[in-house]
């Protein structure tokens, strides 16, 4: 079965390798893996979702906490978490398409349908963002599939994971959260602005959510 | 330690400088190494500060004496080494020391910071080696990070369960300079555990199935040891009369003289604990991880048990064998909130069953048999044991030793009755590891008598360092059990590849006269008669004495469970052994 793990680890070189080195000991197939900055400075947020048996979830999590690196380990279902993917799907389509000129505004359908946005526009391809659940993701995929489409590209980011409702975990609030007695603020306005991509395509959308 | 205001008032050392002054802030007085180009300037610096360095004649050496300087002394040792080769060769230490959960911290050279990734001379990745081997590691690359990875990389090695540190400092960094404040490179609290702490419905639920229990049963493991709690288990024990069975890094840390004392379990362990295993109604783990040594088949394992698994480290919980009760933290304080809450019992039914069973033991075993003029391997270590405790030295002898038959044969018949009185490569099985921990124990427990039992075979692998022991003047006692085998495997091959000995008979050099080469003193041991008075010599004569045992080639360890066969299937010591019936003796 699919496990969903969130660690909050360091964010130091070489991190990533001891995490992906105890799931290779392990013997067990990574199915996705995502790591970004999280609401503590210093800290980044995984999440790892593995094909194991049902049993191996507790020894995952002991095993993910025994690393030294490790802040906090939480697993968590589908029915407790908002589980979410991002993906971005490049489609052949333009004059020279069998369908001409309509078969962009037929992606252009699916894509209001799904609610996936239209993100790029060339004259041989569409590009669309979408974010949801895998299935949702797989169902768009294989609706433009099964319309005749030829899909060029599919970058998906993996599963990303977080609790519903008010929950921290116990070391969380040990280490001071809004939980507990220290309030944490995010630091992100301390990172330097260079680093961030810009995306001038991106934000002339932004008005339609 | 940079970020600090008042930088200003600390001395200005080089990074060389800041690491000795660390190590001996953490305690350090002993270093085991080798030195090499890129670990040079600390090298350089070490005359500035009070710590001995111990020059071994192969890193692996270093590792071993910095893991048998933990287990004899419970401190962490620190071992150190080049870049590169040096590097490597601390590896199967490393891993020695990862199974069996012992405190080291391994300290490497490593090529300055900015050729790093370039295959520069003499580098290798030994972070990335040593990854899955250590607790954990680190790469330090500027002099103001040393202070603080090294207090850091102390306080991993030692806490929770403890392991393997390793720590990889640029050549640059050594060099560099920065200010120095051994209190303000102090470590953070360690992280605080989410699972550390026995919930009180466990405990709970633990004594209703002690209550319960008509046959219960202590399995005590090398957790015991780490966690201080001798006392505790001995009057856990006591209280309710629960039998108790060791591991074989659990012995030692429950005396053997005791009457509930029943002796090691497992692969090669004592008949009347096996089946004493199979029949219980209660399993109580105390710090032990239910090896595949000591369980046998998993599948037909202690089947009416219920198991309370008392463990430190939550990923061993239901790993090997599922717990109904896991009690998870560390062993003392665990046994101190079960204690107040056990009630007393005397009933003795359960232990006079389990006594019962040793009678037909005691008929095949080979230390009753009348001399037949043959030296056994178990008469040796038996005649060691009895030596030193008729010298009254029993509970200052440390046995360290290597890994095969004579390993099991020294935890058969050497009754340890002391804490850390037994050194001995248990999870990774490391043959070549007794000489050089030995000369750790030794260096850590100067006072006491060390005898090295090691195999021909595996002494050969680290002899080298015979040459440590006279250039440091340590009186070690040798006793090399001389079978002209490897054994262990020479004995699965009769066992299970129809006697087909590939590659398992030895050839060895006259060990008393490579002794002698060292300026180590000797003797030749193939009668019983001699055994004693040779101990006796090794152990007064005030240096460091070689004992070569000839003894019988091809005799085997008994019992034994087969692989993959159930803990109470036990091959038994044949009752007519033909060894003991040779033409010689009509």
């Amino acid at each position: 079965m699919l496990h969903t793990f969130v660690a909050l680890v360091s964010d130091k070189p070489g991190v990533l390798t001891r995490v992906a080195s105890l799931f290779r000991r392990l013997n067990i197939n990574i199915v996705s893996l995502t790591v970004g900055e999280s609401e503590r400075a210093s800290v980044s947020r995984m999440t790892i979702v593995c094909e194991a048996p049902e049993h191996a979830a507790h020894r995952i999590r002991a095993s993910l906490y025994k690393l030294e690196i490790t802040v906090d380990v939480d697993e968590v279902g589908r029915s407790e978490a908002v589980i979410r993917e991002l993906c971005l799907i490049k489609v052949a389509a333009g004059p020279s398409h069998p369908l001409g000129q309509n078969s962009r505004s037929q992606i252009f359908e699916l894509a209001n349908v799904f609610r996936a946005r239209v993100v790029d526009l060339a004259p041989e391809s569409v590009m669309l963002e979408m974010t949801g659940a895998a299935s949702k993701i797989e169902g768009l995929i294989q609706v433009i599939t099964e319309s005749g489409y030829t899909i060029l590209e599919v970058s998906r980011t993996g599963r990303m994971a977080m609790r519903r409702g008010h929950h921290t975990s116990r070391v969380l609030k040990a280490l001071g959260t809004p939980d507990g007695d220290e309030p944490s603020t995010p630091d992100f306005a301390a990172r330097p602005k260079s680093n961030l991509l810009t995306n001038e395509f991106e934000d002339v959308h932004e008005e339609e959510e | 330690m940079g970020e600090t205001s008042n930088t200003n008032q600390h001395p200005q050392l080089t990074g060389a400088e800041i690491l000795w002054a660390t190590l001996a802030g953490e305690g350090v007085d002993r270093v085991f190494g080798y030195p090499g180009g890129a670990i040079l300037p600390i090298y350089d610096a070490l005359r500035k500060f009070p710590i001995h360095h111990i020059l071994v004649r192969h890193e692996q050496g270093a590792s071993h004496m910095a893991d048998g300087y933990a287990r004899a002394s419970g401190k962490v040792g620190v071992c150190m080494a080049t870049s590169g080769p040096g590097a490597t060769n601390l590896v199967t230490g490393i891993a020695t020391a990862m199974l069996d959960s012992i405190p080291i911290v391994c300290i490497t050279g490593q090529v300055s910071s900015k050729v790093l990734g370039s295959d520069a001379f003499q580098e290798v990745d030994i972070t990335g080696i040593t990854l899955p081997i250590t607790k954990h590691n680190f790469l330090v690359t500027r002099a103001e990070d040393i202070a603080r990875t090294v207090r850091e990389a102390f306080q991993v090695a030692a806490s929770g369960r403890p392991g393997p540190v390793l720590i990889d400092i640029t050549k640059d960094a050594q060099q560099g300079s920065a200010p120095f404040s051994f209190e303000e490179a102090a470590p953070a609290a360690y992280r605080p555990h989410p699972m550390l702490r026995a919930e009180s419905s466990s405990i709970q639920q633990a004594i209703e199935l002690i209550k319960q229990s008509k046959r219960p049963l202590i399995l005590a493991g090398h957790g015991i040891t780490h966690s201080g709690a001798e006392a505790q288990v001995l009057a856990f024990a006591e209280r309710q009369q629960i039998p108790v069975g060791c591991t074989l890094l659990g012995l030692g840390c429950f005396p053997t003289n005791h009457p509930l004392s029943l002796g090691m379990m497992g692969m090669h362990g004592e008949s009347w604990v096996n089946h004493a295993i199979q029949q219980a109604d209660l399993l109580l783990a105390f710090g032990m991880r239910f090896d595949d040594r000591v369980t046998g088949n998993l599948a037909s394992y202690a089947p009416n048990a219920k198991k309370i698994h008392i463990e430190i480290d939550p990923s061993e919980i239901n790993k090997n064998v599922k717990a109904d009760v896991a009690l998870i933290g560390d062993l003392r304080e665990t046994l101190e909130l079960l204690l107040p809450l056990l009630p007393k019992s005397s009933d003795t039914a359960w232990l006079r069953e389990i006594n019962a069973m040793k009678g037909d033991a005691a008929v095949r075993d080979i230390i009753n048999l009348p001399d037949n003029g043959h030296l056994y391997a178990a008469h040796v270590i038996n005649d060691i044991w009895r030596e030193a405790v008729a010298a009254g030295r029993e509970k200052d002898t440390i046995v360290v030793t290597d890994v095969g038959q004579h390993q099991m044969w020294e935890a058969q018949y050497y009754k340890h009755d002391t804490p850390r009185s037994l050194i001995t490569s248990g999870g990774l099985g490391t043959m070549g590891f007794a000489l050089p921990a030995a000369i750790g124990a030794k260096v850590a427990c100067p006072e006491k008598d060390v005898w090295v039992v090691a195999g021909d075979g595996g002494f050969q692998m680290t002899a080298s360092e015979l040459s440590t022991i006279v250039q440091e003047g340590l009186a070690i006692n040798i006793a090399v059990i001389n079978n002209g085998f490897l054994g262990m495997v020479r004995q699965w091959q009769e066992a299970f590849y129809d006697k087909n000995y590939a590659a398992s008979p030895i050839l060895s050099p006259d060990f008393v006269m490579l002794a002698a080469a060292h300026g180590i003193d000797g003797a030749h041991v193939s009668k019983r008669k001699d055994v004693t008075p040779a101990v006796t010599k090794a152990r007064t004569s005030g240096k460091a004495f070689l004992i070569n045992f000839q003894v019988e080639k091809e005799d085997g360890v008994y019992p034994m469970i087969a692989p993959g066969a159930a803990l109470h299937e036990m091959v038994r010591r044949p009752q007519k052994d033909p060894l003991l019936e040779t033409s010689e003796d009509e």
